[in-house]
């Protein structure tokens, strides 16, 4: 087959019928978007927040909802500002607490869920979960999930036609420990196609989740490998508007947390939003 | 002192569903439990489309206005791996429930004491940063959040009785009129 076949063989996989259709389609009906128009969008995006950041509006930390070259955002943004709540009383400055019996030991180690092992590169991640103040977020549930080494991911609706790996599923759990450090062995997730636009690739990309003490700490992120080819291409990446905080995503390879002859080391610390406490930058 | 900046957020993305799901994730309490209400909707996009692959949090007071919360929300047994289910002694005060393919959600739970809403924070694939809103249970005249609000934005987050028992509150991520829209919050990190 030739790889003009093999794309035409993949554009015809049907989706599921009667449901929207995850990512990986083309958004709108119309023609596929080419990575030129998206790439100009996002370049557009980027030189409007150094325009307003250079006027003296604030950096901001996060990507603002309405990222036009990432197309799913466009009917799923509200289009009213969020309503300010300075409750001290609130309940979200609370959150929900987990333990011990909410996982167990093998659940950070994602290559030893089946009877054999995956196929890939092994890798260790590791890092501290911190609040903005630096103090640690002990005891607290960090989740992971990913595609595999070939970038399939382990859902009925992942239609990529790599293959999957009988021995990967690619979930993985665990608390933080009493200095806010977690770690989780798995493999390097591959690149992994969408719809987005024509052409369109993710970066190679781990899913997480995070809890603070308060439920206005919650996060859920994506971590990111250094030198990624992929990553100017990349809406959702680039949905962050500053480039410092877009660092911020990237682990780092850490050789010292290799281990010989076993797996490749990478640090990913996290630091959650709020809550308020000892410092004074406004609130995105 | 210098806050370090936060790590950004990112969407959920649409393959969250063999990851963050748990059984039993939106019974907070079991079936048949005598005080167990229903809270249910819809969440539906900009051209009032549901929404599939949306994932919704609750975290509320427990029923004598208890934030403490408490572990055992998604217990696993040491022997297996497998769910072992909830602690069921214990109210966790945490709910974790993913949207139906028709954009639907119901979650099992005690009413809060206290504070008269359930906390709750939208994850969507092509949501780039979560969501927080509040579902209160009843029109509460001086809750300050409430009081603040203009009448018709106000609704959005009534959770209305449908039937005893049974509250309904849908989330409209997108609206271009403001009153369907629901009200999402912001909490100042000062």
């Amino acid at each position: 087959m030739t790889d003009a076949d093999a794309r035409a063989a993949r554009a015809a996989v049907p989706i599921a019928p009667g449901r929207a259709p995850a990512d990986r389609q083309a958004p709108g009906g119309a023609g596929p978007l080419a990575q030129d128009q998206i790439t100009a969008e996002i370049v557009q995006e980027h030189e409007a927040y150094a325009k307003r950041v250079a006027a003296g509006e604030p950096e901001l930390h996060h990507a603002a909802r309405d990222f036009t070259p990432y197309r799913s955002s466009l009917l799923r943004h509200p289009e009213q500002p969020p309503v300010t709540v300075r409750d001290p009383e609130a309940v979200e400055l609370t959150g929900p607490v987990f333990g011990v019996t909410d996982v167990t030991a093998l659940d950070n180690d994602l290559t030893r869920q089946h009877a054999g092992e995956p196929l890939g590169e092994r890798i260790t991640v590791t890092g501290r979960v911190l609040d903005r103040a630096g103090r640690p977020v002990r005891g607290q549930l960090v989740e992971i999930w990913q595609a595999n080494a070939s970038g399939r991911y382990a859902h009925q609706r992942d239609d990529h036609p790599a293959p999957l790996d009988p021995n990967f599923t690619g979930v993985g759990r665990c608390l933080t420990d009493g200095e806010g450090n977690y770690t989780f062995t798995t493999v390097r997730p591959g690149a992994y196609p969408w719809r987005n636009h024509a052409n369109a690739w993710r970066p190679a990309h781990i899913h997480f989740s995070l809890f603070g003490t308060a439920f206005t700490q919650r996060l859920v992120t994506q971590m990111y490998f250094p030198g990624d080819p992929l990553f100017r291409f990349d809406p959702i990446f680039n949905s962050v508007p500053d480039e410092r905080a877009r660092q911020r995503m990237i682990a780092g390879y850490d050789h010292d947390l290799s281990v010989p002859e076993w797996s490749l080391g990478y640090r990913f610390d996290i630091v959650l939003d709020g809550p308020a406490a000892t410092w004074t930058e406004p609130a995105e | 002192m210098t806050a370090l900046p936060p790590t950004p957020s990112q969407t959920v993305g649409p393959f969250y569903g063999y990851a963050l799901p748990f059984p039993g994730g939106g019974d907070l309490v079991p079936p048949g439990h005598p005080d167990a209400i229903l809270l249910h909707g819809h969440v539906y996009d900009g051209a009032g489309a549901p929404v599939p692959d949306a994932l919704l949090e609750f975290w509320q007071a427990d029923p004598a206005g208890g934030l403490a919360g408490a572990p055992g929300t998604l217990r696993r047994d040491p022997v297996t791996g497998a769910v072992a289910g909830r602690d069921p002694v214990r109210f966790t005060g945490f709910g974790r429930v993913p949207t139906d393919a028709d954009g639907h959600w119901t979650l099992r739970t005690l009413r809060p004491g206290g504070a008269p809403y359930l906390a709750v924070c939208v994850h969507a694939r092509g949501l780039l940063h979560h969501l927080y809103t509040r579902a209160y249970l009843a029109a509460e005249p001086g809750d300050p959040l409430l009081d603040s609000l203009d009448p018709a934005r106000r609704a959005t987050l009534i959770a209305g009785e449908e039937s005893p028992g049974v509250h309904r509150f849908d989330i409209r991520l997108q609206s271009a009129d403001p009153a369907e829209e629901t009200v999402f919050l912001d909490f100042p990190t000062t």
